[in-house]
């Protein structure tokens, strides 16, 4: 992979594996699960080979997803503890939504938005994942009485559109601050990226570069 | 009966257009079970296996007179026997036939997210087209009276067609064709009711003042109903519902949050094409690279000076 010479690493290759089996599985588990909830979706199923294929595959994804984020869990909980700096970045969102990040507050590695996808989803997740075992005919339909079940269903609906906007949140996020895709998929920033939109977390980067031995070169 | 074109459907599972419904000039259809009049016999059980080809697989001895012990993928109608002492102190012995009730608002249609996979006919008549069945299980959440089973070998719901099959064709269900003693009576939906009346007049000056027929309100009413001695308490009978009713969680669930839930995703994607359109991408300038340099390099050039 070419990188700039000034280029930051922001994801290691473990955190964008990771990452991107969550994505892979979250998106087919949407398709699937829209396709199961709302009948003008339905034509999704075809994604999948038919209905009963679908709904044959959507809990086995839905283990694939809980078992890869518990990893997104464990790489990034500690960069997504709640701080000072994540209040004074919601109260200046107003400026967020408009591109100017002179207004905006200084923030570390992520900001407090960043920190609510992960959040929510640390909470979404496992309830869709416990909710999905109740409901999932095959192997526990005479597990529970019908009345949990359908309550069930009912937590596994409202969670999953829950997820679903969080999600999309998180992907229009990615799309509309530029390079962030790229921090995902190849890896790294410029210092420019992490100067206007992280900069707490390039000071500490650069002070933790010139505890290290020997300094970094620059070309 | 997928095979045979029906053109007279009046519900259709997840279906959000009007189903094929130009022939539905017909009478609607119920099954009256006089449960006052049936001896236990369950020939309408052996008939429905004969009839739909059905063998269940022969269980044990559960200490009940009920065989099996409950309803299945291939077991469609139940004798359910219960004992009960009433007031004088007598035995009762409350035998009903169990199966689907073909309510004119089912709950398994409605929870059913498979396009067609449940369909209501003009008749009155609730259909599986199993076909279409995607084995969710949503039936059996949305059904008040507990009756849909999905099978274990092909994932697919099952439940009592009132011999749609027969039914179209003129004739009345096997059940009905094999009760011994008239218990089990089928016709229109009005005929019935006149002929439950007659009954329930019977049983009164009988002494059972409570008798009346069991047709509940809350799903529309049905079309399999009983008359009943005891009317005022129909869970007697086996935990028939006293008040049958789609539960709130499924109403709310297949109700007002469907279309909400759709329409708030869609209006989110929407909502952050529009803000890519106003606000535009957030990119980073010549001057933010400049500052990040400037940060990583004063970094390296305060080392020495910064060591304590």
């Amino acid at each position: 992979m070419t990188r700039p010479n000034n280029a930051i690493t922001r994801y290691t290759a473990a955190n964008r594996v990771n990452h991107w089996i969550t994505a892979l599985c979250f998106v087919l588990l949407t398709l699937s699960g829209l396709a199961m909830f709302h009948p003008m979706l339905f034509f999704l199923s075809g994604l999948f080979g038919g209905g009963q294929w679908m709904r044959a595959a959507h809990p086995w994804i839905g283990i694939v997803l809980m078992a890869s984020y518990l990893g997104l869990i464990i790489q990034f909980w500690r960069e997504n503890l709640v701080n000072r700096d994540d209040v004074a970045w919601m109260k200046s969102i107003r400026y967020v939504a408009v591109n100017d990040e002179e207004h905006v507050p200084p923030v570390g590695r992520n900001n407090a938005g960043q920190k609510m996808v992960f959040w929510s989803m640390t909470l979404l997740v496992p309830a869709l994942f416990f909710s999905g075992l109740l409901i999932w005919e095959v192997y526990f339909g005479a597990a529970t009485s019908i009345p949990v079940q359908r309550v069930a269903v009912l937590v596994h609906s409202l969670a999953a559109i829950a997820a679903i906007l969080v999600w999309v949140v998180h992907v229009y996020a990615a799309i509309w601050i530029r390079h962030s895709v790229r921090a995902m998929t190849q890896g790294y920033v410029t210092p420019g990226w992490a100067w206007r939109h992280h900069r707490k977390w390039l000071w500490e980067l650069a002070s933790e570069q010139h505890d290290k031995a020997p300094p970094r070169k620059h070309p | 009966m997928s095979d045979l074109q029906s053109q007279d459907y009046v519900r259709r599972s997840a279906s959000t257009l009007t189903p094929p419904s130009v022939r539905s000039h017909e009478d609607e259809v119920a099954k009256l079970i006089d449960v006052s009049r049936c001896i236990g016999c369950k020939a309408c059980q052996s008939a429905c296996m004969e009839w739909n080809d059905l063998r269940p697989e022969v269980g044990h001895f559960e200490g009940s007179y009920e065989n099996p012990a409950d309803l299945g993928p291939s077991v469609w109608t139940l004798m359910k026997f219960a004992e009960h002492e009433n007031e004088q102190g007598n035995l009762e012995w409350l035998i009903r036939k169990d199966g689907c009730m073909h309510c004119e608002d089912p709950g398994c249609l409605k929870a059913c997210p498979a396009p067609g996979a449940i369909v209501q006919y003009a008749n009155g008549i609730v259909d599986f087209i199993s076909d279409k069945c995607i084995g969710c299980g949503y039936c059996v959440k949305g059904c008040p009276f507990n009756i849909p089973r999905i099978s274990k070998q092909d994932h697919k719901s099952y439940k009592c067609t009132l011999c749609s099959d027969r039914v179209s064709v003129g004739l009345e269900p096997a059940c009905v064709k094999a009760c011994p003693t008239g218990a089990i009576m089928f016709g229109s939906k009005t005929d019935m009711k006149h002929q439950a009346a007659e009954r329930i007049e019977d049983l009164k000056s009988r002494g059972f003042d409570q008798a009346g027929l069991y047709d509940p309100p809350e799903v529309g009413g049905t079309h399999v109903m009983y008359v009943l001695h005891h009317a005022d308490k129909p869970s007697l009978y086996s935990g028939l519902p006293d008040k049958p009713r789609i539960s709130p969680v499924v109403g709310a669930w297949k109700g007002f949050i469907k279309p909400l839930a759709v329409a708030g995703i869609a209006l989110a994607a929407v909502g952050a094409f529009f803000h890519w359109i106003t606000a535009g991408p957030n990119e980073v300038t010549e001057e933010d690279e400049a500052e990040g340099e400037r940060v990583l390099r004063e970094a390296d050039a305060h080392e020495p000076e910064k060591s304590p």
